[in-house]
């Protein structure tokens, strides 16, 4: 293993900012996994901190094949971390809306820079991401349509679900779309939490990584049968939005199969508490997203579904 | 008349409503007549058949001036024959320019409101919440609104509010977009135009007496905006950026009143009297403008004034360190030219931006 700081800024008053990276095994740049990009993003960070232990018992047994070198990256933002705010300490940016970056630009967009350049020759990216709304998610596997990525390849990871996501403007910023514009597939994990840890939601993404490098021959290590993933469009997803905001009650989970005329979830008064709205599942399926937070708004998709 | 145009129920006893002030003039069928006979002028204006640099012109065009009063007949004629003008602030919760230019247009046009020929929209709160928090983006999701239009009227509550927006302001012939740059960052009054766009905008832009256009480069990114969005289906915004964020700069203000007044009266809107407007730099190559982006992190101190000319090599300002009191770096200017962004805002990381300068040559000196 190979730890080097891959990009630093002097801090004013506070201690450096460095993205550190984890480098394992020799040759070619295979694969490279990246953690936080966003303040709140625990899961993730710790999801990499699992892998870098992982991967530093393979290495020491020999279990990462030649010619091929892995890069972890737990966190690109520790500094957003270590004071809780989601995006760039002074001016509120967005690190991952700043790729492929601008080594003469402002600092979040220096700091994209500096992680592309860094991340950029790697076959494989592979980024443990978060979504904007609060929720829980089934663990799955994400990449762009139209991109470099192939869903085909995005089926190695043996999780339930691949989503293939249409490309929104605000897409062309990320990490995952500039790694798959210079020629790296890309695929985004989401994993069950962001904000606080799932050890058993970690665990399977963790499972995730090394089922697919393992099926890339990068690992030699042993997996367990293929499940057969489903691969749907972001659209084919089934919105469940509140038309009344209040307490939100879930009298359902990620992951959990309902049928039609289920009740998923309540709205609740947040003075009288009366049940203001009850929200049904349309149709029979999985629920793949569902909202976290204890209050709604009202008009808010606050479960997905996956039909069937 | 104060209409909701968007609200949505909060979790907590409480309405976000969105609004905006209509006003009308007090003889519609006489503004419909000059709507219809400043039509020709108004449209020749967005085809951009006014010429360049000759802002004075578009007086020219309010050729419905003569006509005649027909008083008892105003219901006869409804809203949509009138001319529209659009004045939008508050995407940001944190730039407030906009806020004293909403007040200050209502008042001066309260006070002569016989001339008013047109409809007036007022919009000065799209994202109430931001700034009744002082917050930039909407609260509680941390997004920016000003990527979130079009928007979707079936989507969440953010997309749907974007869509209500839309169409709401859609049809007008056209809207000021106001913004304050940012908490950081001191602008003079510009206007901002995607160069997909700037055939029709910038003839338009050249009545709004503002001292800079700006045309940049299109961007997949900024097609998320409320300009764009609106621009994409033929209703013309014109993105204007002046002053700082959190504060008002009357003098912006007051020009930026003047300018409207002046886009009024092109339109047909306004059959009053409207002050000469300035004779705006053009800039549409990105080789224009020199960003000034701080060497290392510290405190920056200017001592240069916001729009001033500056010879190549002078000292603009300092990054210094008040921990060990060293001074970190010089900053000098790029090049011959005029600053017309500074920093506001005086501590810095490394990358951060300080300044803009717009190159001697662009500004007609060259």
């Amino acid at each position: 293993m190979d730890k080097q700081v891959l990009y630093q800024l002097k801090g004013m008053y506070r201690d450096d900012f460095r993205v550190t990276g984890y480098r394992f095994g020799e040759g070619e740049p295979s694969v490279c996994i990246v953690g936080s990009s966003r303040g709140n993003e625990v899961q993730q960070i710790y999801c990499c901190s699992q892998l870098i232990k992982k991967f530093k018992q393979l290495e020491e047994e020999g279990r990462i094949m030649a010619g091929h070198q892995i890069l972890v990256i737990p966190s690109i933002n520790p500094y957003s971390m270590n004071i809780q705010k989601r995006f760039w300490p002074t001016d509120n940016t967005d690190i991952n809306r700043m790729f492929p970056g601008y080594d003469l630009g402002e600092t979040t967009q220096r700091i994209a820079d500096g992680v592309f350049k860094a991340v950029a020759p790697y076959r494989f990216g592979i980024q443990f991401t978060s979504f904007y709304m609060p929720g829980d998610f089934v663990p799955h596997v994400r990449l762009m349509e139209e991109g470099f990525s192939d869903p085909k390849v995005a089926e190695q990871f043996g999780l339930p679900y691949v989503v293939i996501r249409k490309v929104r403007p605000y897409d062309t910023a990320t990490l995952n779309y500039n790694w798959q514009v210079w020629d790296t597939q890309a695929f985004s994990l989401y994993t069950t939490t962001t904000a606080k840890i799932d050890q058993r939601g970690a665990g399977q993404a963790i499972l995730a990584v090394m089922n697919f490098l393992s099926r890339q021959q990068i690992i030699r290590y042993s997996i367990p049968d293929r499940v057969e993933p489903r691969i749907l469009l972001d659209t084919e997803l089934i919105s469940v939005r509140t038309a009344r905001s209040g307490i939100f009650w879930a009298l359902t989970k990620a992951g959990d199969q309902v049928e039609v005329g289920q009740p998923l979830a309540e709205i609740l008064d947040p003075y009288e508490g009366d049940r203001l709205e009850t929200l049904y599942a349309p149709v029979d399926g999985v629920v793949f997203f569902i909202h976290d937070e204890p209050l709604t708004y009202a008009d808010t998709v606050v479960i997905k579904l996956v039909k069937g | 008349m104060v209409e909701t145009i968007a609200a949505v129920g909060l979790p907590i006893d409480e309405r976000l409503e969105i609004r905006k002030h209509r006003i009308l003039p007090e003889r519609p069928l006489e503004a419909a007549e000059t709507a219809a006979a400043g039509r020709t002028a108004a449209d020749a204006i967005r085809a951009g058949q006014i010429a360049a640099g000759a802002p004075g012109q578009a007086v020219v065009c309010t050729s419905g001036q003569g006509a005649g009063y027909a008083s008892g007949q105003a219901a006869a004629y409804p809203p949509e024959r009138m001319r529209r003008i659009s004045i939008v602030t508050g995407i940001h919760g944190d730039e407030l320019e906009g806020q004293y230019v909403c007040f200050e247009l209502q008042r001066r046009i309260q006070a002569e409101k016989e001339h008013l020929a047109g409809i007036v929209d007022i919009y000065p709160a799209m994202n109430p919440l931001g700034i009744d928090s002082i917050t930039r983006g909407i609260p509680s999701f941390d997004l920016d609104m000003n990527r979130t239009f079009p928007g979707d009227i079936d989507g969440n509550m953010t997309e749907y509010l974007a869509a209500k927006i839309i169409q709401d302001v859609a049809g007008s012939d056209c809207v000021l977009d106001i913004h304050a740059s940012n908490i950081y960052l001191t602008e003079i009054p510009q206007i901002r135009i995607n160069e997909l766009h700037q055939e029709r905008l910038v003839p338009l832009a050249q009545l709004a007496n503002v001292d800079l256009i700006w045309v940049h480069g299109a961007s997949t990114v900024l097609e998320s905006t409320f300009a764009y969005s609106l621009n994409a289906i033929g209703t013309p915004v014109l993105v204007v950026e002046m002053g700082v964020g959190m504060r008002i700069t009357k003098a912006y203000g007051d020009q930026m009143v003047d300018g409207i007044f002046s886009l009024m009266k092109a339109l047909g809107i306004w059959r009053g009297e409207a002050k000469p407007v300035k004779d705006p730099i053009i800039s549409r190559d990105p080789q224009d403008v020199c960003y000034l982006n701080a060497s290392v992190g510290g405190l920056f101190l200017p001592s240069v004034a916001h729009g001033a000319w500056l010879k190549e090599g002078e000292r603009i300002g300092q990054i210094v360190d008040p921990l060990r009191g060293e001074v970190l770096d010089e900053v000098l200017s790029p090049a011959e030219g005029m600053l017309f962004t500074i920093r506001d805002y005086p501590i810095v990381d490394e990358g951060s931006l300080m300044g803009r300068l717009l190159r001697k040559e662009a500004c007609g000196r060259g």
